[in-house]
C-alpha cells in the first residue's frame, strides 16, 4: 500500500531536478557589465551596434569576457569594477560624441555569471528588489486637474484661432476654472460661434447664458474627454519620466503606471539620488506671451490691480514684467532644444526647434507684433520666470527661435535638456520617496539569508533529533520546498525584497507543521497498534484533510495581504502564497515518495524510524476515552 | 524521544472559566493601552521623513541633534538603529517644506557639524500615502476575517468559525497592545506579520476542531467537556512542536535579521505564543458556551440514543 506508481515517482525527480536547475543561477553571484542601450525612440539597437561596442573596445585594448544583445541592448560583461568605469568611458565617448545630444545611454550595470546555457534556458536569477541592491523609489502622484487647466488653455487658443478666422467678433476667451467662457455682444454671432466651435471642437458642451448686452457661452468639457485627458497626460507623463531617466544612464529603470493617476519609478543602482529627484521633480514648461508695456499699466500691476487679463512675472535679473496671461505658443510645440551661443553677443543660448503648426503660429505673431516685446516663461512647479523678453525686429518665419538673456552655459545646458526631454502633460509630485544604499542593500541579503539558514539549521537539527528518519524525511521536503520556492520565483522574476526573504524564513517554520501533523499521526497509529505499513498510510490519509484546512486559512491571509498590500507587503504577500502551495506538495508528495522509498518496499516491516514511541499503560488515553466515565 | 507522555486527557475545559477571564482581563489591557498610549505608527502610514546614515565610529547623537537644530529642522527625532553606528533621523510632515530636498539638506547639515556620515536610506512617504496604507491595512484585516469565517463555517459549522476568529483577533488586539505598551514602531511588515499570524494561529484552531468533530462521530458517551478536552489532549503535542519550529525560524530572525526585521519577528513571537494559548484554551471554550454537541456532527439526526451503540466506537 505504500508504493507509488512510476509516474509519480517520475513527476517527483522531475519537479526536483526542474527546481534545482532554476535555483542554479542565483548562486554564481554576479559580474560587472556596461550597458549601451539606445535613448530615443527611432534608434534601434542590433547586430551592427554590438560590432561597434567590440571594435570601440577592442580599439581601447579593453579585454571583455563576452557581448550580448538583448532587448534591453548590447551589454558588454567585464572583469572588474576598474575595467567596467574604464569600458563606460570609452563608450560614452564613442557613442555620445556629443554629451549634449546623447543618442545612447551608455549605464554600469550587473549582469548574472551564470553559464550561458542557463541563461539559454530562460534560468535567471531572482530579480532583487531596491531594498536588496539599492536604488531609488518613487512614487509620483500625476495632478490631473492641472492637466485638465492645460488642456482648457490650449483650447482657449484654438477657440480664439476659430473665432478669428470666420471673423466672428467676440469679446472675450477666458478660462474660468475648468471652463472656458466666450463672451459676445449679439446673439447672431452667438449661435454662429456656437456652431462653429462645436464643429472644430467636439469635446465641449456648449451652454449658452447672460442677456442683452452681456451674453456668454459657457463650454466645458465632456466627461469621456476629461478621462480620455487624464489617460493621456499619464501616458505623455510616462514618456517623459522614460526621456528623462534616458539622461541619467540607468540600466533598468522601472516606470509604470500605478492606479489611475500615479507613476511609480525605481531606479536601481542610483547612487546620485539628488540629481535623480532633480530631473524627475523639475516640471519644466516652456510658453511664449506677449509683454504689455503700454505706459503705467506695470504701475498699476505693481499697485496690485493689474489691467484685465494681465499678469506680473519676475524677469531673470528681478525685474517684474507685466505679460499677457493668453499663451501664443506652448512647448508642445517643440521639436528641439539645443544648448549654444548666440552668434553676435557670444553669450549663452538655447536654440528651439518648433514643428510646423508651431512655427506658423510664431510667424503670424511676430509678423503682427513688429516692434512689440515678446515674452519666453520658463513654468517650474507652477511658478513662472521670464528667461527672456527680446523685441520682435521682424517676422522670423522657419520655426528657429533662440532664447538669450543672462544664461549662464551651465544653465543654457540645463535650460535645454529640460525642454528636450519633453513638457509634462500635468504637474507630478512626489509622494513617497525610498532611497536604499548599496551597503544597506547587501547587509539585508546577508541577513536575510542568515536568519533563514540558521532557522533552517535549527529546525532540521530538531526534526532528525525527534522523528529520526522521518525527522529526515521531513528535512528533505523542508528543503525541497525551499527549492521549489526558490525556483519559482526565479522563473516568475517575482521582485524578492527584505520581506520576501522574511516571508522565505516564514512559510519554512509554518510549512514543517505539516510534516509534524503527518508524523505524529504515524505515531498515533502505531500508539494504537497498527502494522507499520497500515500506519504509514493512514497517518498520511488523515493527516492531508488537515494539512489542506490550515493550508487555506493561511493563504486566504496571504490572498488579503496580496490584495491589499502595497510596498512590502506585497513582496512578502507574493512569496507567503507561493510558499504556501509549494509546501503542499513538497511536504506531502515529495516526503510521500522519500517514505515509499524507504519504507514501501519491505512487505514485512516491523519497525520505523520514527523516534521512541511511548506506549501509555493499559489503561491509558485513547482507550480510556471509549470505556469509562 | 517523546515529550509528552500524557496518560489520560487533561481535563482543559474544567478550567474553561479561568482561561477565559484571564482571555477577558489581557485583552481589556490591551485596549487599555491601545487608547491611552497609542500605536506608535511608523512614517509609513503616518508620512514623514526617515534618513537611515551610518558612522566609521560610534555616532554622536547630541552633535547630530544640534546640526539639524541649527538649520532650522524641528520635532525631529535622533535614535541609534541596531548599533551605536546607525543612526535614525525622523522628521514629521511640514506643509510648507519642500520634502523632495530633505534628505540632501539634512546630510548638508550633518556634513557640517556631525561629519563622516554615511546615507545608508531616505524614506519619504506623503500624506495621502499614509492614509491610504492604513485604509488598506484595515480593508486586508477585515477580508482575512471575512474569509476565514466564511471558510470555516462551510467545512465546519459556525461555531467553530465565530469562536476561531474571536479567539484570534483576541490575539491580534493583544499583539497590538504590547506594540502600544512599549510603544514599539508599528510598521507595515508588522502589519503583514500580524495577518501572517492570524492566519496562522487559525490554521492551529483548524486542527484542534478536526479532532473536535472526529471524536464526536467516533466516540459516543462523552460529554462535550471531555471531547473537547481529549480532542486538546491528543493534539497538544502537535501543537507545541509546530509553533516550536516556526518559533525557531522566527527567533533565527529576531537574531540575525537585524533592525528592519526586528519588530516583524517580535510579532510573530507574540503572535506564535498567543496563538497556541488563545486556539486551545479560548477557542475551545467558546466553542463550549455557544453549544456545540454532537447532534450537529451526527450524519442522520434519527435514532441518537444516548449509549445505545456504546462498543461500536473505535478510535
Amino acid at each position: 500500500m505504500n508504493r507509488y506508481p512510476l509516474w509519480k515517482y517520475i513527476v517527483v525527480a522531475i519537479a526536483l531536478v526542474m527546481g534545482f536547475i532554476y535555483t542554479l543561477p542565483n548562486f554564481f553571484g554576479e559580474s560587472p557589465a556596461v550597458q549601451v542601450s539606445s535613448a530615443k525612440a527611432t534608434l534601434k539597437v542590433d547586430q551592427k551596434t554590438l560590432a561597434r561596442v567590440e571594435e570601440t573596445l577592442k580599439g581601447a585594448g579593453i579585454v571583455h569576457d563576452g557581448i550580448q544583445l538583448d532587448f534591453n541592448g548590447v551589454k558588454t560583461r567585464l572583469h572588474d569594477t576598474d575595467t567596467q568605469l574604464k569600458a563606460k568611458d570609452i563608450l560614452e565617448k564613442a557613442f555620445n560624441p556629443d554629451p549634449a545630444d546623447p543618442q545612447y545611454v551608455v549605464a554600469l550595470n550587473l549582469l548574472s555569471a551564470s553559464p550561458s546555457w542557463l541563461t539559454a534556458l530562460h534560468a535567471l536569477p531572482m530579480y532583487l528588489g531596491l531594498d536588496l541592491r539599492g536604488g531609488v523609489h518613487f512614487l509620483l502622484q500625476v495632478d490631473m486637474k492641472g492637466a485638465l487647466t492645460k488642456r482648457l488653455d490650449s483650447m482657449a487658443a484654438d477657440v480664439r484661432t476659430v473665432l478669428r478666422d470666420k471673423n466672428l467678433r467676440h469679446a472675450g476667451v477666458s478660462r474660468e476654472g475648468e471652463r472656458l467662457v466666450v463672451k459676445f455682444r449679439d446673439a447672431e454671432t452667438r449661435d454662429k460661434a456656437r456652431n462653429a466651435i462645436s464643429d472644430s471642437q467636439p469635446d465641449l458642451v456648449l451652454v449658452e447664458q447672460g442677456e442683452g448686452g452681456d451674453l456668454r457661452l459657457v463650454a466645458t468639457l465632456k466627461p469621456e474627454a476629461q478621462k480620455k485627458i487624464g489617460e493621456f497626460a499619464l501616458k505623455q507623463n510616462i514618456t517623459t519620466l522614460h526621456n528623462r531617466i534616458n539622461e541619467l544612464g540607468v540600466a533598468e529603470p522601472v516606470i509604470q503606471q500605478q492606479g489611475a493617476d500615479r507613476i511609480v519609478v525605481q531606479l536601481p543602482g542610483v547612487q546620485d539620488t539628488a540629481k535623480a529627484k532633480d530631473i524627475l521633480g523639475r516640471t519644466a514648461t516652456l510658453e511664449i506671451r506677449m509683454v504689455d508695456d503700454s505706459p503705467g499699466a506695470l504701475e498699476a500691476a505693481l499697485a496690485g490691480n493689474p489691467p484685465f487679463g494681465t499678469e506680473v512675472y519676475n524677469e531673470r535679473g528681478g525685474q517684474p514684467l507685466l505679460v499677457k496671461k493668453q499663451v501664443v505658443l506652448t512647448g508642445d510645440r517643440l521639436t528641439d532644444a539645443q544648448p549654444g551661443f548666440d552668434n553676435q553677443t557670444q553669450e549663452p543660448a538655447v536654440h528651439l526647434t518648433l514643428d510646423s503648426a508651431g512655427a506658423r503660429i510664431f510667424k503670424d505673431i511676430t509678423r503682427d507684433n513688429v516692434g512689440k516685446r515678446m515674452a519666453i516663461l520658463l513654468i517650474e512647479k507652477g511658478k513662472g520666470e521670464v528667461v527672456t523678453a527680446p523685441v520682435i525686429r521682424s517676422e522670423i518665419g522657419g520655426g528657429r527661435v533662440q532664447i538669450s538673456g543672462r544664461m549662464t552655459s551651465m544653465e543654457a545646458n540645463d535650460t535645454a535638456l529640460l525642454l528636450r526631454a519633453g513638457s509634462l502633460a500635468a504637474p507630478m509630485d512626489i509622494i513617497e520617496e525610498r532611497t536604499i544604499g548599496p551597503s544597506l542593500g547587501a547587509d539585508n541579503i546577508k541577513k536575510g539569508f542568515h536568519s533563514t539558514m540558521w532557522g533552517f539549521a535549527a529546525i532540521a537539527v530538531f526534526m532528525i533529533l525527534y522523528y529520526q528518519m522521518f525527522g529526515v524525511v521531513s528535512v528533505i521536503a523542508l528543503a525541497s520546498n525551499l527549492l521549489f520556492l526558490i525556483a519559482l520565483l526565479s522563473l516568475l522574476q517575482a521582485t524578492l525584497t527584505l520581506p520576501g526573504i522574511a516571508a522565505i524564513a516564514l512559510t519554512l517554520g509554518m510549512a514543517i507543521d505539516a510534516n509534524v501533523l503527518i508524523n505524529e499521526r504515524i505515531r498515533e497509529e502505531l500508539r494504537n497498534g497498527m502494522p507499520p505499513q497500515a500506519a504509514i498510510s493512514e497517518g498520511y490519509e488523515r493527516a492531508f484533510g488537515t494539512i489542506l484546512d490550515s493550508n487555506i486559512t493561511t493563504l486566504i491571509a496571504g490572498l488579503a495581504l496580496l490584495i491589499f498590500g502595497s510596498g512590502p507587503i506585497r513582496g512578502f504577500a507574493v512569496v507567503h502564497c507561493l510558499g504556501i502551495l509549494t509546501s503542499i506538495f513538497s511536504s506531502v508528495v515529495v516526503s510521500r515518495a522519500l517514505v515509499n522509498l524507504i519504507y514501501g518496499r519491505q512487505k514485512k516491516l516491523t519497525k520505523v524510524s520514527i523516534g521512541q514511541i511511548w506506549k501509555p499503560g493499559i489503561n491509558a488515553s485513547p482507550a480510556a476515552v471509549n470505556g469509562q466515565k | 524521544m517523546e515529550f509528552f507522555r500524557i496518560k489520560k486527557d487533561i481535563p482543559f475545559m474544567r478550567h474553561a472559566l479561568k482561561f477565559n477571564i484571564i482571555s477577558l482581563v489581557t485583552f481589556l489591557l490591551a485596549v487599555a493601552f491601545l487608547l491611552t498610549k497609542g500605536l506608535h505608527l511608523s512614517v509609513e502610514f503616518t508620512g514623514g521623513t526617515l534618513i537611515e546614515v551610518n558612522y566609521a565610529q560610534a555616532a554622536d547623537l547630541e552633535k547630530i541633534r544640534g546640526a539639524l537644530g541649527k538649520s532650522g529642522f524641528s520635532d525631529f527625532s535622533v535614535q541609534n538603529f541596531g548599533s551605536s553606528q546607525d543612526v535614525m533621523i525622523r522628521l514629521p510632515l511640514k506643509g510648507d517644506q519642500n520634502t523632495s530636498q530633505l534628505g540632501a539638506a539634512v546630510m548638508q547639515s550633518l556634513e557640517a557639524d556631525a561629519p563622516g556620515a554615511q546615507l545608508r536610506r531616505v524614506e519619504f512617504v506623503g500624506p495621502q500615502v499614509g492614509k491610504e496604507l492604513a485604509e488598506n491595512g484595515a480593508m486586508a484585516l477585515l477580508l482575512v476575517v471575512i474569509g476565514i469565517v466564511i471558510y470555516l463555517a462551510f467545512r465546519f459549522e459556525w461555531r467553530f468559525s465565530v469562536s476561531a476568529i474571536i479567539a484570534n483577533l483576541h490575539d491580534v488586539v493583544i499583539i497590538l497592545g504590547f506594540f502600544a505598551f512599549f510603544q514599539w514602531e508599528f510598521s507595515l511588515s508588522v502589519l503583514a506579520a500580524v495577518l501572517a499570524v492570524l492566519g496562522y494561529s487559525v490554521n492551529e484552531s483548524v486542527v484542534v476542531f478536526d479532532r473536535v468533530r472526529e471524536t464526536f462521530k467516533k466516540s459516543r458517551g462523552l460529554t462535550t467537556p471531555q471531547v473537547l478536552d481529549h480532542a486538546i489532549t491528543s493534539t497538544i503535542s502537535r501543537t507545541i512542536i509546530t509553533h516550536g519550529s516556526t518559533q525557531l525560524m522566527v527567533l533565527s530572525m529576531l537574531i540575525f535579521g537585524g533592525e528592519t526585521l526586528h519588530y516583524f519577528a517580535m510579532a510573530l513571537t507574540i503572535g506564535i505564543c498567543f496563538g497556541i494559548y488563545s486556539s486551545v484554551l479560548v477557542a475551545s471554550p467558546l466553542v463550549m458556551w455557544l453549544g456545540v454537541s454532537r447532534e450537529q456532527f451526527a450524519p442522520k439526526p434519527k435514532k441518537v440514543v444516548e449509549g445505545a451503540n456504546e462498543d461500536g466506537a473505535v478510535v
